[in-house]
């Protein structure tokens, strides 16, 4: 079981938190302007790295509040927790960028 | 005699209370602190168990949690029986009743045994081979012969009366085993004043010191400075002292867990006592003092009865007052056998030593042995042992270079073998520590930590007593994150010993039988045939011959196989790879693992403060998500459909009264509240008036229906907001998501109101006079409180929110009060309701309603993959606005396709015909299979209202069928249904204006 | 290829098993194959056996990083069923029961298909209706799959706890009896076998570092640790991996994967005479032939590639099956272990053509690939032999999360109103 520093409450299990998936996937401001590769990319398409990972996790039973994450997704280690709307410090490798 | 092998003296036993268990229904008597195995070895008993394939005798190779062979059903009263207990970790009390396993008639004359007799065609894989001709006597012959032979001992077959704990725990310290390496780190880590933890699989601290009974430390014994040891850890209120404590797990980010034996060992446990207890321990920092296995030889018939590990000869002699033999003989390639012979001798047995390795490698334990009157033979090799269900005798001969030499007879009724040590790195190992490989060691040790983890003494290859003390001290103080270390002047301990693998030998090779795990039956030469057909990694060659798979996970076999694969791939040892160790590290039972978490525990229940009342009136309840809701309120003589059409004319016809507490509530408020409910739902909110409700229809992003509900708005800023009863949860998460992640910048507040507000349905049409007499503040008339509309005022005195809603197509209130009045609300509605023949009605003549006014329940005419369109509620959505969550997913092209299945109505042309749900339709039942099948049944019941069944479903263009027969399927073939108008009753829709 | 038989196996008896040679050879790469499957799990084993012995294409290898078998198909509970709802996944599955069927003797390999029945257990309405729904489709579709009541369920299954008191009493159940249990290892052996049998390169602790692909694009081999290895076409079939092998080619696909866990007993004497699924308590049971209770549940929450999850999830799957089966909480979990599957947004494979020319991909097997394995590699290995897919494989394409044909199984089952 994992443990998971939420930004707002400290160091809790991961029994109180839910994982929302991969981070910084922001909503496009028009979807329609979008075509349907687009849309398709914006809605199914991960990079599910092996390595660093940024994601997104909610603690559910607690404050209530997402925020992100980075975290190792081979040896499950976080690197960093921050606040929704925050980048993070380090650096990720992305295939995206 | 009573226990003829105890030894007059000795051992920790507690001489002076005598204890009698059973034995395949022998009574064995020993004595309080014994193990099963020791008091069976006490009354001469060798043979305890058959093997998992041949069926051969096996006796008791250990004296620990790696014992592969002594395995015993255990009956601990009623209720209380278990297979595959290891005797040698059993504690041994009154009333034990113990029996061997896999044997048929008896232990001594087993059936089974021809197997052995058949070995040479039952090597590793055979099955793979053969059984697949004919093709039929798979199922029927072949493989319930496999199974009955297979398995151990027999699975519990009652429900277990016993109780089982679970406890959470934090530490700065969790120290892993209190031999000396994990004492001596407590001590450390002690003197900081944080919290620690020590916890060992043994009833007793100590490990090794227990049975060392001549080594001394910092000048006393070492006996003396374990009990010191103890005594000063026990006077720390920080320390925690687990024994009988197995940790089995550890998992990421320093989370070990232990199991606790709470009272399996006593005869009359405290009342309440749980039998076991899991602990989950989130540690700062673990130190892993989990000591080590010693390896068994690999040479012809090693598995007889007698023949046991060298240490654990030891053990029985020095910790138990046992001779697991009158003559023994030792075989080692290592040092550390002859302390064990020492020991033996010291106690009065006949020893002969026999060392595998050349005089010259031998230390100078061998000249010290020989001073003390014992053979030692040096430079042997052994060939095998004699005896049938106990050894008889080991047969050695000289060897050098490989050339055999004359063999020689030496009579025995005790082998003890050494082959050398493994630390034990399994939680090292589980949490994703690196392991080096150390050739001088011959053993994998931990390497990189991959957590906030320390690994010393044997488990980290040091078995020198005097090092083990200084690297646990250390460890211990550095875990507590204090400075300080100290030396430790102990007795020295002979370490060091010549990996030897299997044995060379004179015999015919392929008759040798050398067994490598000794519980599922592999030789040497079962492991050297997968490597003949190509199973090179370690891995495959574990699968193939299923070494290492037993119950002892491979503790005493793991080594012995990896090095016989590297010597027979002529590869070096780290190129073979070794296993990944994945918890548990030793058994544990399921009840430990579920703790608490039974019945009502497993999952909570979640009922309305009306669900008393209901249950005192007769209702029927069904689960629907977590809660449970009143079904129906069957009468006595009635069944539940004539119930169900009581229920559901007397609505039509007069007023029912319903429970709609469980519906999901969520109030949003906010300065934006309207524009986040036009970015969530499909529907328009900005011009809903005050007071007035709007039926919401909410999608996920990928444009199938999430959720639907009637939404009201009580103010400018806010709306209430229902939801279906399982899908309370899944809305709040969403909206809660969007909100937080991608317009933080809405001033919008959601809270889940769902328990705060109890909710009576009040249907039909003498709704209204019911309830006027109750309310107050609100003018209930049709004009001033349309159908869709709230209003805020009192009920009975209470506060509530009035809805002017239906989901019956009736004249219709929902009377929403906080919860803690609703028992009373709803008993006063119903006493004011009885001059009209108020009547109670459930989820069941609900759901009839609804279905006669073709109104869907999400979940049931939809599925995750339903569009507005799909069940025709295209309508709903905002044409105006340009965006909301799953609009843009509406406009993919599969999804604006023709042939999406559709909402409709079907009518069977049998009246009476109630379709079952998820009935499948087709257009031509004479087509061959596979058919085309056009859609399904989504909803079906008996209208009494309509007098028919009625049934709605979504049909592939379904709204161009009207009017086509279709066929559907029936558990006695098609019967012919005709496609209609989802609106079976009131298609005017009058009545809900009432 | 030596025969397998009881013939060949008493002869082998008599002289100390001597004769049994290799059961795949351990060849040095070639420069290039006309195929290369990238993945030696049991799909991309079957895909090289059915390129060989269907289209008569043996100038393949398979490439594996690690052993053969290694992955989730020697991770996984071995369920074999096909009583999937949607036309697309019950043909898939359906063709794959049809190959388990006479896969020991296609294969002469004894895999050690039980025909022991699945029974899927209805605790609620919406369990009934979603079952029956699953039943009479099935039926239509020519797969067997009959509805119990929960007297019924407990005649096929002794062990089970039918009393209305549970906390999810059983209401009655959906019982496939074609379907059943196999031995995972030896369906990668086999299937290995075969293959290397008729010329396939098996080629094990190589690991594919980069796709290479030419000027115009088009996929024209794979970088390995063992060398470049050239390839008119290739087929991913990399499971909890393929992400990361699709992105050397520059395709980003619709996955994620998740670590998931499973548990075996103690073995004992036979107890348990079928394999039982419950959705509503959510974890799934079955006894091997070797007596250990076979028990695995869903993911843990978070992408993985650690091969490791959380305790609590093994707790959670205990609870469920004690749920079921009070009497079990004496029996002992001997090992778990975890693997990382691979899930698609609507949980069902994606078997096809990508964006890359000449470079396919089989993928997104989620929790339940190991039951679709010799149907899996029959249909891929058309689509790769002849770059168009299987009538089979047509609707799984990486395509429908573009137009929104999804195949969404899960959606179906799980919504509880």
């Amino acid at each position: 079981m994992l443990l998971i520093d939420c930004p707002f409450c400290g160091t809790r299990p991961e029994t109180e938190f839910r994982c929302g998936g991969e981070a910084h996937i922001a909503r496009p401001t028009d979807p329609s302007a979008l075509d349907d590769g687009a849309w398709a990319e914006h809605l199914f398409v991960r990079s599910n790295p092996r390595g660093l990972h940024a994601e997104r996790w909610i603690h559910a039973h607690g404050c209530g509040r997402w925020f992100n994450a980075v975290r190792d997704t081979y040896t499950d280690r976080f690197v960093e927790t921050y606040k929704a709307g925050e980048q993070p410090s380090h650096p990720i490798d992305d295939a995206r960028a | 005699m009573a226990q003829p092998h105890r030894l007059p003296q000795g051992g920790r036993v507690d001489r002076a209370t005598p204890i009698r268990f059973s034995f395949d229904g022998r009574t064995i008597e020993g004595f309080a602190g014994d193990t099963v195995a020791s008091a069976l070895l006490a009354n001469g008993v060798h043979l305890v168990g058959r093997s998992f394939k041949y069926h051969r005798p096996r006796g008791i190779l250990t004296h620990g949690s790696d014992e592969p062979s002594a395995l015993l059903q255990v009956d601990r009263g009623p209720g209380k029986i278990d297979p595959n207990n290891r005797a040698t970790v059993v504690e041994a009390r009154n009333g034990l009743t113990t029996s061997s396993q896999n044997r048929w008639p008896s232990l001594a004359f087993d059936v089974g045994a021809v197997n052995d007799l058949l070995s040479s065609v039952f090597v590793a894989g055979f099955y793979y081979k053969t059984f697949m001709w004919p093709r039929s006597f798979w199922d029927k012959v072949y493989e319930p012969v496999i199974r009955a032979a297979a398995g151990l001992g027999v699975a519990p077959q009652v429900a277990d009366p016993d109780a089982y704990a679970n406890r959470h725990a934090h530490c700065d310290v969790l120290i892993v085993g209190a031999g000396p390496a994990g004492l001596a780190a407590a001590l450390a880590a002690a003197k900081s004043g944080k919290r620690v933890i020590l916890a060992d699989e043994q009833p007793e601290f100590g490990g090794s010191l227990l049975h060392d009974t001549t080594a001394t430390i910092d000048g006393q014994s070492a006996e003396a400075w374990r009990i010191a040891a103890i005594e000063e850890l026990d006077g720390y209120e920080t320390v925690t002292l687990l024994p009988r404590t197995t940790a089995f797990g550890y998992y990421n980010h320093n989370h070990v867990a232990l199991t606790e034996r709470v009272t399996d060992h006593r005869e009359t446990p405290a009342k309440g006592a749980p039998r076991e207890r899991l602990w989950q321990v989130r540690a700062g920092e673990v130190v892993l003092a989990t000591g080590s296995h010693e390896r068994p030889l690999v040479f012809a018939d090693n598995d007889r009865p007698g023949v046991m590990l060298a240490e654990s000869v030891r053990v029985f002699i020095n910790r138990y007052g046992v001779a697991p033999g009158r003559r023994i003989v030792f075989v080692t390639s290592g040092a550390s056998a002859y302390a064990a012979a020492a020991d033996a001798k010291a106690a009065g047995l006949e020893v002969v030593m026999v060392d595998l390795r050349p005089e010259r490698d031998c230390g100078p334990e061998a000249a010290d042995l020989r001073l003390k009157g014992v053979e030692v033979l040096t430079g042997q090799t052994v060939i095998e042992t004699k005896g049938r269900k106990r050894v008889a005798g080991l047969v050695v001969a000289p060897c050098a270079n490989g050339t055999v030499g004359d063999r020689r007879v030496i009579a025995c009724d005790c082998v003890g073998m050494s082959g050398g040590w493994t630390p034990a790195v399994h939680l090292f190992s589980q949490s994703r520590g690196k392991l080096a490989y150390d050739e001088g060691r011959d053993a994998f040790l931990p390497g990189v930590s991959a957590q906030a983890e320390r690994s010393v003494g044997a488990a980290a290859g040091l078995y020198d007593l005097a090092t083990c003390l200084t690297s646990g001290y250390a460890a211990g103080a550095a875990a507590a994150g204090v400075a300080g270390g100290r030396a430790f002047a102990a007795s020295q301990t002979p370490t060091g010993f010549t990996p030897v693998r299997d044995l060379p030998t004179d015999a015919n090779p392929a008759k040798v039988r050398a067994f490598v795990d000794f519980q599922n039956d592999v030789t040497a030469k079962d492991l050297k045939l997968a490597m003949r057909e190509g199973f090179e990694s370690i891995e495959h060659v574990k699968r193939y011959t299923t070494t290492g798979m037993a119950t002892d996970q491979g503790k005493t076999s793991n080594m012995n196989a990896l090095g016989i694969v590297s010597k027979a791939l002529g590869r070096p040892l780290p190129a073979i790879g070794t296993t990944t160790f994945r918890p548990p590290y030793t058994p544990v039972t399921f009840g430990a693992l579920v703790g608490p978490a039974r019945d009502a525990l497993f999952d909570p229940i979640r009922t309305t403060p009306i669900h008393e009342w209901a249950a005192e009136h007769g209702a029927a309840f069904e689960n629907v998500a977590l809660w449970r809701r009143a079904w129906h309120f069957a009468r006595p003589g009635e069944d539940m459909h004539a119930a169900v059409d009581r229920e559901c004319r007397a609505v039509r016809e007069g007023v029912g009264i319903f429970d709609a507490s469980t519906l999901g509530k969520i109030e949003v408020v906010g300065p934006d509240a309207a524009e986040f409910m036009n970015r969530m739902y499909v529907n328009p909110w900005t011009k809903l008036g005050v007071g007035r409700c709007r039926y919401g229809l909410m999608l996920k992003e990928d444009g199938y229906i999430l959720d639907d509900g009637v939404v009201a708005r009580m103010a400018e800023d806010r709306f209430h907001v229902t939801t279906t009863t399982g899908g309370a949860p899944r809305v709040m998460n969403h909206m809660e998501d969007y909100l937080q992640t991608e317009w933080p910048d809405l001033d919008v507040f959601l809270t889940s109101t769902t328990e705060q507000w109890a909710v009576i349905a009040v249907q039909g049409p003498r709704a209204r006079d019911v309830i006027a007499p109750l309310v107050s503040g609100i003018d209930l008339s049709n004009e001033a409180f349309p159908h869709m509309s709230v209003r805020e005022g009192a009920i009975c005195g209470a506060p509530c929110r009035l809805f002017r809603v239906s989901f019956t197509g009736d004249l219709g209130f929902e009377i929403n009060v906080p919860a803690d009045y609703g028992r009373a609300v709803w008993e006063a509605v119903f006493a004011a309701g009885e001059p009209y023949g108020i009547t109670p009605y459930g989820t069941e003549a609900m759901h009839v309603l609804r279905a006669e006014k073709g109104y869907i329940i999400v979940g049931q005419e939809t599925d995750g993959t339903v569009t507005p369109d799909d069940v025709g509620l295209a309508g709903m959505i905002a044409k105006a606005k340009k965006d909301f969550v799953g609009k843009r997913s509406l406009a993919r092209p599969d999804v604006v396709a023709a042939g999406r299945k559709q909402l409709v109505g079907l009518a069977t042309e049998t009246a009476a015909l109630v379709l079952d749900e998820g009935a499948q339709i087709v257009a031509d039942p004479g087509e061959p299979i596979p058919m085309t099948m056009l859609g399904h049944v989504t909803s079906s019941y008996f209208s009494a209202n309509c007098g028919r069944s009625i049934a709605l479903a979504l049909v592939a263009d379904g709204r161009a069928l009207m009017g086509r027969t279709l066929h559907v399927t029936t558990p006695a073939g098609f019967a012919a249904a005709t496609v209609c108008d989802p609106v079976f009753f009131d298609s005017e829709g009058g009545r809900i204006h009432a | 290829m030596r025969r397998f038989s009881l013939a060949s196996l008493l002869s082998e008896a008599v002289g100390g098993h001597q004769g049994w040679g290799r059961q795949w050879r351990a060849p040095e790469p070639k420069p290039s194959y006309d195929v290369v499957i990238v993945g030696g799990g049991g799909h991309g084993l079957a895909t090289a056996y059915y390129l060989a012995t269907v289209h008569g294409i043996t100038n393949v290898a398979v490439v594996e990083k690690g052993w053969i078998g290694g992955g989730n198909t020697g991770r996984n509970t071995t369920i074999i069923r096909s009583n999937y709802l949607y036309d697309e996944s019950a043909h898939l599955y359906e063709h794959a029961l049809k190959l388990w069927e006479g896969l020991s003797q296609e294969l002469n390999y004894n895999v050690m298909f039980s025909q022991r029945g699945v029974l899927m257990l209805a605790h609620n309405i919406h369990d009934i209706q979603s079952f029956k729904r699953h039943v009479y489709a099935n039926r239509l579709n020519g797969i067997d799959n009959e509805w119990l009541s929960a007297e019924e369920c407990k005649a096929f299954c002794p062990p089970l706890n039918i009393s209305r008191e549970a906390r999810y009493p059983v209401l009655g159940g959906a019982l496939q009896r074609r379907a059943g249990t196999a031995r995972h290892d030896a369906v990668a052996w086999g299937y290995a076998r075969g293959a290397d049998a008729r010329g396939v390169d098996i080629l094990q602790n190589c690991e594919v570092t980069g796709v290479r692909r030419d000027a115009g694009g088009a996929a024209i081999g794979v970088e390995t640790t063992r060398g470049f290895i050239g390839a008119k076409r290739v087929g991913v079939v990399a499971a909890g991996n393929t992400s990361r092998v699709m992105d050397m080619a520059g395709v980003r696909m619709p996955l994620e994967s998740y670590p998931l866990q499973a548990l075996v007993s103690e073995p004992v004497k036979p107890v348990f005479p079928c394999v039982v699924m419950s959705n509503a308590v959510h974890a799934y049971i079955s006894q091997s032939d070797k007596g250990e209770l076979v028990i695995g549940a869903g993911t843990d929450q978070y992408t993985s590639y650690s091969q490791q999850g959380g305790l609590h999830i093994t707790n959670h799957t205990l609870d469920a099956i004690c749920e079921i089966f009070p009497q079990f909480t004496r029996m002992r979990m001997l090992r778990s272990w975890g693997g990382i599957v691979d899930v698609t947004p609507d949980r069902s494979p994606i078997i096809g053509r990508t964006p890359v020319d000449n470079l396919f991909v089989n993928c997104g097997w989620g929790t339940g690939g190991f039951k679709a394995t010799p149907g899996s590699g029959h249909v891929f290995a058309h689509t790769l032999a002849t770059g168009e897919p299987h009538p089979i494989n047509a609707p799984f394409t990486l395509d429908r999360f573009r137009t929104g044909r999804l195949i969404d199984e899960a959606a179906a089952a799980a919504v509880a109103h």
